[in-house]
């Protein structure tokens, strides 16, 4: 049995279908926690304290947001220049994270064939992430491939509905250690490992 | 047998007092209590009243001129005009259908078109006192069955005008025009002359109500003594009744009129709560005298005739309220509701009996009958209304009714506002502006005259009134409201008002704006947990302009001072509670060790927190 914190940075949320969707199905997972970090810090300003603790009871997190501007909302950011210290998170003393797993699970406007060479935004959506993949890397924890719900600006009920059974089944997996680290090797979203 | 003022008194409350809890407690609700308990004590049970019961019940009407009263403060003009439809439809036509079928079968019967056409009238009205009361302690009020009813009694109460109007121009003028004990100032002028007359006092009534009476108020508000506003309030409606009824006209519409009139000033809900408790009281003793004055002996002459009438009125105004029902979309189990509420005969009934025999239009027999037939029809209504609701609603509908609240959109006014704003000075103004802005309505309560004055006039919907007390509230809508923001400078008064709320709405989130840590410890004691001290965030902003100005960055300043806000509201909780272990003891010790304890932890946590992250960071990118 593994601890999944989900980190949830959503701005506008009362504006969002999709995220609200995807949280509906978190939420009703046991085992997981859900941290949204706008309604506990509205203006910004990180307990910490608090923060560091919740990392320390958890074996995943999972940094889920929408994909504004091709990064996460500001407050991701924020969380990782505070919660993540020197000697605790990384440097020669920081362990705290060593062998935990993190990903992000992103909504995107944009079609998964607008993020290729060919498209509109020219690089796929790991690249875009690679940040996070290196701060993972930096606190030694394992970056896993994204959770990705594309198209959310023209996307129909019973789609959305799928994506949010796909996220329920992830997140239970990961609860239950069911995912064999041999199928991620060639997987580019998490999705693929339940597919529809 | 010779009684004393207060002997009545007593009995009257002694009997109200043992009667109403009982029935309540059996389900049947509070009129039949007070009905019940008229009956026990009247000539055909202990006989501690006598025929004097109906001298009693002209006085208790008075009790019906209140409800009036406080139903037209209720009633905006503007939501007037949105009932209009179920006012003029439903109303009307219940009002028109049923005098015209009851006209129509007395003439069958070999009555005078005349005095069918006047019976036809009287039997078309229903009772305000008992239906309102009835559907008000059901929680009623607001469904469609209890919106339609008001619709309805409304129309009714309005067709008062015109049949006073009309009743003189029935009369046989061979009849008792005069020489009756009550008679009008006006009775002697011909019939059109008494209508322009009764055009004129109305009139009277909106342009009093208009300029004249919100000075009055808002000088008596000024004296600050409670009482003097209830002897206005008092005052008020005892000087429409007189007005009214020297002009020949029902003092109840006059009160309505000025109610209506009133319903925009800012004074409604304080008017309301200083009338409530003496119409609740006059109400159940009109509810009294009308079980006692039940002719027992006149039933007992000619019981089939009586008990004809009665079912046979009964169900005949049932069935055009259900007909018409049905029609205006009343659904099923709350169409029930409405045509059994709606079907006894009611007490303008008794005004209208009494004028139309002064007027010669009745005989008195016809009158006396009558008379005992409502008595009876408004006592069987509470019956009728627990039959309904044990049997009919259980058995023939799916819904319950009382769950099906309204679902029509439009002429139904919820004023239900989600928050209550209990002062609205300096500080509660800020917050009633921002949620304003943010689309969200707050019921205002302010008891200083002159601001209620001023707010208003900038076009604020803003009432005035003394928070503390009970009854405003909960004419407020605290109960179903859910928050209330109090933002009252006066320290004893927000303690009062807690207790207020915690006993009698602990519905509500209580948001309380604090002086001082002092007045904080207090609020806590009293078992507050949103306390907003009034000068702590601004102090704090200050002292972030301070660090500006003496070079420090706006952002670290910013984080520092919030910092500070986070560590010395733990430090408030921590400290009250220390504090109440010792409580007045060495207040003034402590006050100063508080002082420096504060202060030591202050520079911990600053030097800690705020700028935590970053450093480290700095260090890690150089290693």
């Amino acid at each position: 049995m593994s601890k999944v914190l989900i980190q949830f940075a959503h701005p506008s949320h009362s504006k969002s279908n999709v995220q609200k969707t995807l949280e509906k199905y978190a939420r009703k997972v046991k085992g997981v926690t859900f941290n949204d970090l706008y309604e506990h810090y509205p203006d910004l300003f990180i307990d910490v304290k608090r923060e560091q603790q919740l990392l320390a009871k958890h074996d995943i997190v999972i940094f889920q947001h929408p994909f504004y501007w091709y990064s996460s909302p500001p407050i991701l950011k924020q969380w990782q220049d505070l919660v993540l210290e020197y000697n605790w998170a990384y440097g020669p003393k920081g362990h705290a994270l060593k062998g935990k797993k993190i990903f992000n699970a992103v909504s995107c406007g944009g079609g998964r064939d607008a993020y290729t060479s060919d498209g509109y935004n020219r690089f796929p959506v790991g690249q875009y992430l690679l940040p996070f993949n290196q701060t993972a890397y930096l606190c030694r924890m394992e970056y896993l491939p994204p959770f990705v719900v594309h198209e959310t600006y023209t996307i129909e009920d019973y789609v959305l509905k799928a994506f949010g059974e796909q996220y329920a089944e992830l997140l239970e997996a990961l609860v239950n250690d069911r995912i064999d680290p041999a199928e991620l090797a060639g997987v580019e979203y998490l999705n693929e490992l339940f597919p529809h | 047998m010779q009684q004393s003022f207060f002997f009545q008194a007593m009995i009257y409350l002694a009997a109200a007092v043992v009667m109403v809890p009982i029935a309540k407690r059996l389900g049947l609700g509070s009129v039949l209590g007070y009905l019940v308990a008229g009956v026990l004590i009247g000539p055909a049970g202990l006989k501690f009243i006598g025929m004097e019961g109906q001298d009693i019940m002209h006085f208790a009407e008075f009790g019906v001129v209140m409800m009036l009263f406080v139903i037209g403060l209720e009633l905006e003009p503007s939501r007037l005009w949105r009932m209009r439809k179920s006012i003029a439809g439903l109303g009307g036509l219940q009002v028109g259908v049923t005098t015209v079928l009851v006209t129509g079968i007395a003439m069958l019967f070999g009555i005078g078109w005349k005095e069918a056409l006047a019976l036809g009238m009287i039997i078309a009205m229903s009772s305000t006192a008992i239906v309102m009361q009835t559907l008000a302690e059901k929680g009623w009020l607001k469904t469609v069955a209890g919106q339609s009813s008001f619709a309805v009694l409304l129309f009714q109460d309005l067709a008062i005008i015109p049949m006073l109007a009309l009743f003189p121009l029935l009369a046989d003028h061979a009849g008792t025009a005069d020489g009756h004990g009550g008679g009008s100032l006006v009775s002697a002028l011909p019939a059109w002359q008494q209508a322009i007359v009764v055009l004129l006092s109305v009139s009277g009534i909106v342009l009093t109500g208009k300029y004249l009476l919100r000075p009055v108020f808002h000088m008596m508000a000024r004296t600050g003594l409670r009482e003097m506003f209830t002897a206005t309030a008092l005052l008020l409606v005892v000087g429409i009744a007189v007005l009214m009824t020297s002009v020949g006209l029902s003092p109840a519409l006059g009160a309505f009129v000025a109610g209506v009139v009133l319903a925009n000033s800012e004074y409604r809900h304080e008017l309301e709560s200083s009338i409530d408790p003496f119409k609740g009281l006059l109400l159940g003793l009109f509810f009294i005298s009308v079980g006692s004055s039940i002719d027992f002996a006149l039933v007992t002459s000619k019981p089939l005739l009586i008990i004809g009438l009665v079912a046979g009125l009964m169900a005949l105004k049932m069935a055009v309220l259900f007909v018409l029902g049905k029609i205006f979309e009343v659904r099923n189990a709350q169409n029930f509701i409405f045509s059994i509420g709606l079907s006894q005969i009611g007490e303008f009934a008794f005004v209208l009996l009494s004028f139309s025999v002064q007027e010669g239009v009745l005989g008195k027999e016809i009158s006396d009958t009558m008379t005992a037939v409502v008595a009876i029809s408004m006592a069987m209504t509470p019956l009728a209304m627990m039959v309904n609701e044990k049997f009919i609603l259980t058995r023939f509908c799916l819904v319950s009714a009382g769950l099906q609240t309204s679902v029509r959109p439009s002429d139904v006014e919820e004023e239900d506002n989600p928050v209550i704003i209990a002062g609205y000075g300096h500080f509660g103004n800020i917050v009633g502006r921002f949620l304003r802005a943010n689309g969200v309505e707050a019921t205002v309560l302010d008891n200083d005259s002159d601001n209620v004055d001023f707010l208003r006039r900038v076009g604020l919907k803003v009432y005035y009134g003394d928070a503390t007390r009970y009854e405003l509230l909960d004419i407020a809508g605290a109960g179903r409201a859910q928050m209330i923001i109090i933002a009252i400078s006066d320290e004893e008064k927000r303690l009062e008002l807690i207790e207020t709320v915690k006993k009698h709405f602990p519905n509500l989130h209580i948001l309380v704006r604090s002086t001082n840590r002092n007045d904080a410890y207090d609020l806590m004691n009293a078992g507050i947990m949103h306390i907003y001290r009034e000068t702590f965030d601004t102090s704090l902003r200050l002292g972030v302009d301070a660090l500006k100005l003496l070079g420090h960055r706006a952002h670290e300043a910013t984080r520092m001072a919030k910092t500070f806000f986070i560590h010395d509201e733990r430090t408030l909780k921590h400290l009250s509670s220390i504090r109440n272990d010792e409580e007045y003891i060495h207040a003034a010790r402590q006050h100063i060790e508080e002082l420096e304890v504060i202060m030591q932890a202050d520079r911990e946590a600053v030097n800690l927190n705020a700028l935590a992250g970053w450093d480290r960071k700095a260090e890690a990118e150089t290693a």
